[in-house]
């Protein structure tokens, strides 16, 4: 895995290697272990205002170690209005984005993966161009075809339009999935007489579950975390998200309970944290990575 | 999180399917399950684009009589647009955002996390990578916020430089571009360390070795062997972090709006701001059409660097 290995647990070749190298080879091990400290608590650092200030009832945008802990801010911010409908929403688009794309992605792919047609190529490139294009430059158009399609402030149609911007990647992604999964398993189906759809669904799906959850997850995680989407296209605070709701309350009224962001902030950070981390660790980030870069 | 994790690559993605895989025999109601996909991203993303072209050429309004009739008023909105002093500012406001925060900032950084954490102590890289990734994964608004409050006249940031003995600056006032790229710097890190990372876990070991016995320096072994080969995954990486970095809004939304005055105005705050703050739709309109542009050109781009490594 990493390029150079500990002495200590190296097959001979790379002990003679490293004993070559070795005079160097302590510093900088050494100084490597430095600045990557020093750059990780670069990154963490501006975090900390996040924890301490949503434990400081008289929190501000300084970061001080709180006088006394405190539970307060949450329990202020955890009210229906607050926390739970934005929360809902966000779950309701991030759910609804994420099932209709890793449904659409399935459909999609099983043709692409598994017929060889004039059509496969044009169309996965159509795919991998569409992975490129900023999404936040189509906004003000997105909106102004909502509003003469009548589709503003509809969670159904936002819902569907964060699906359709991450379905290049999802149907990217889900057929190289799909390539590794063999073939000679459906061929027996098909020779028992069962359909392509019954195939699909019986055998290729099944075999192909940590791929689509690895799919389904990121869509959630960028959905849950997108806040231009919702921003513009959803007015009614009944509809909200999270993300929408936080910046609303907070950047027209609250700018003096810097407490209560913080400790919303943490709330609505938690699951995606979750997931990402079972992402990561309970399927290997590089077992999600392979399924994307190798075709 | 506007970052995608996963990296459409180079290496044999064939799409039309692998060689030597046996594939039935396709007929036209077989590529019926691919119907729904294409009704979406013709409905809710070819259809926003051509209908940005489209709006581009009409005084469409957020309010008022132009709002459900809007008139077609030709190249009036690009003549405006070419003439307004806004637009090159924020053009090249854009430029630097781009070249400073992804090319030169994500990258670089990047980089050098991924190779530090192959000499480091395993601990060391997996509490590191632990960190960086934190602020990738933060919700965008939560990450804009946190920023905000670092940068603030009397936040974390200057609070460090009064404890030094130094006074600092008003950063979000004084230097905004600077405090965004930073900002933007730290969110986004975390995408191009994962890409070398795993670029760097397909570097064949005997490789490196080969070349530490035959005496070849840490700084040679980087540059004649490592680099040349994690060099598509460099194109790769470089692409979709600046189409990311291309469609950064919140971020500086949350933490300047654009100002003081225009000084941190990049392409899609001025877009937001002037269909949005100023009911243009029309004008908003075309600014998103150069934004798409832009983006196309970079897209076809890197579709076509990726293509010779097809094989």
């Amino acid at each position: 895995m990493r390029v150079t290995i500990l002495p200590a647990v190296t097959p001979v070749s790379t002990r003679l290697a490293a004993s070559v190298a070795s005079p160097n080879k302590a510093v900088s091990a050494l100084l490597a272990n430095g600045i990557l400290v020093l750059i990780a608590l670069c990154f963490l650092l501006p975090l900390a205002w996040l924890v301490l200030a949503s434990i400081d009832e008289r929190a501000s945008y300084q970061t001080q170690l709180p006088t006394a802990l405190s539970l307060e801010n949450f329990r202020a911010v955890l009210t229906p209005d607050l926390t739970f409908r934005p929360l809902w929403n966000s779950f309701l688009l991030s759910a609804g984005a994420s099932v209709v794309t890793v449904v659409t992605s399935i459909l999609a792919a099983y043709p692409l993966s598994r017929y060889s047609t004039r059509f496969n190529k044009p169309f996965m490139y159509s795919i991998l161009f569409g992975t490129c294009l900023p999404i936040t430059a189509i906004m003000v158009p997105v909106y102004s075809l909502f509003v003469r399609l009548q589709l503003i402030d509809s969670m159904g149609a936002t819902i569907l339009f964060m699906a359709a911007t991450s379905l290049p990647m999802a149907i990217w992604m889900t057929k190289n999935f799909m390539d590794s999964v063999p073939i000679g398993l459906e061929e027996a189906a098909w020779v028992d007489g069962a359909s392509a759809m019954t195939a699909l669904r019986r055998i290729v799906v099944p075999l192909m579950r940590p791929g689509l959850g690895v799919v389904f997850i990121f869509v959630f995680i960028q959905a849950w975390g997108n806040f231009f989407v919702p921003f513009i296209l959803l007015l009614s605070p009944s509809k909200q998200p999270a993300a929408v709701s936080i910046y609303s309350f907070f950047g027209q009224f609250g700018a003096i309970a810097y407490g209560q962001l913080a400790a919303f902030s943490m709330l609505y950070s938690v699951p995606v944290i979750l997931l990402y981390a079972l992402v990561s660790r309970g399927m290997g980030a590089s077992f999600s990575m392979s399924g994307a870069i190798k075709g | 999180m506007t970052a995608e994790l996963i990296v459409p690559a180079p290496a044999g993605s064939a799409p039309a399917g692998r060689a030597g895989r046996r594939h039935k025999p396709a007929t036209p109601w077989r590529l019926l399950p691919v119907v729904p996909a294409i009704v979406l991203l013709l409905i809710f993303l070819a259809g926003p684009v051509v209908w940005s072209f489209y709006g581009s050429f009409t005084n469409a309004s957020l309010t008022g009589v132009n709002a459900q009739n809007p008139a077609w008023i030709g190249f009036d909105n690009y003549l405006r647009l070419f003439s307004d002093p806004v637009f090159p500012l924020s053009l090249g406001l854009t430029v630097v955002f781009v070249l400073a925060s992804a090319i030169i900032g994500q990258n670089f950084l990047g980089l050098g996390i991924a190779l530090l954490m192959n000499r480091a102590h395993r601990f060391v890289a997996g509490v590191v990578g632990t960190c960086v990734v934190a602020a990738w994964v933060l919700p965008e608004i939560v990450a804009a916020f946190v920023a905000y409050a670092y940068f603030s006249q009397d936040g974390t940031l200057n609070q460090l430089l009064n404890a030094l003995g130094m006074t600092g600056p008003n950063w979000l006032y004084s230097f905004p571009m600077l405090a965004i790229v930073l900002a933007n710097v730290w969110r986004g890190t975390a995408f191009s360390m994962m890409v070398y990372r795993a670029a760097l876990n397909d570097v064949p070991i005997e490789i490196t070795e080969a070349a530490m016995i035959d005496g070849a320096g840490g700084a040679k072994r980087l540059f004649l062997i490592t680099i040349p080969m994690i060099r598509s995954s460099i194109t790769t990486n470089l692409m979709l972090i600046t189409l990311q970095t291309l469609s950064v809004f919140t971020l500086v939304w949350v933490m300047t709006a654009g100002g003081p005055g225009n000084q941190s105005t990049i392409l899609p705050v001025m877009a937001f701001q002037e269909a949005f703050r100023f009911s243009d739709i029309g004008y908003g309109t075309a600014i998103a059409t150069v934004m798409l542009l832009i983006g196309a050109v970079f897209s076809i781009v890197y579709i076509r660097a990726l293509r010779p490594s097809k094989g």
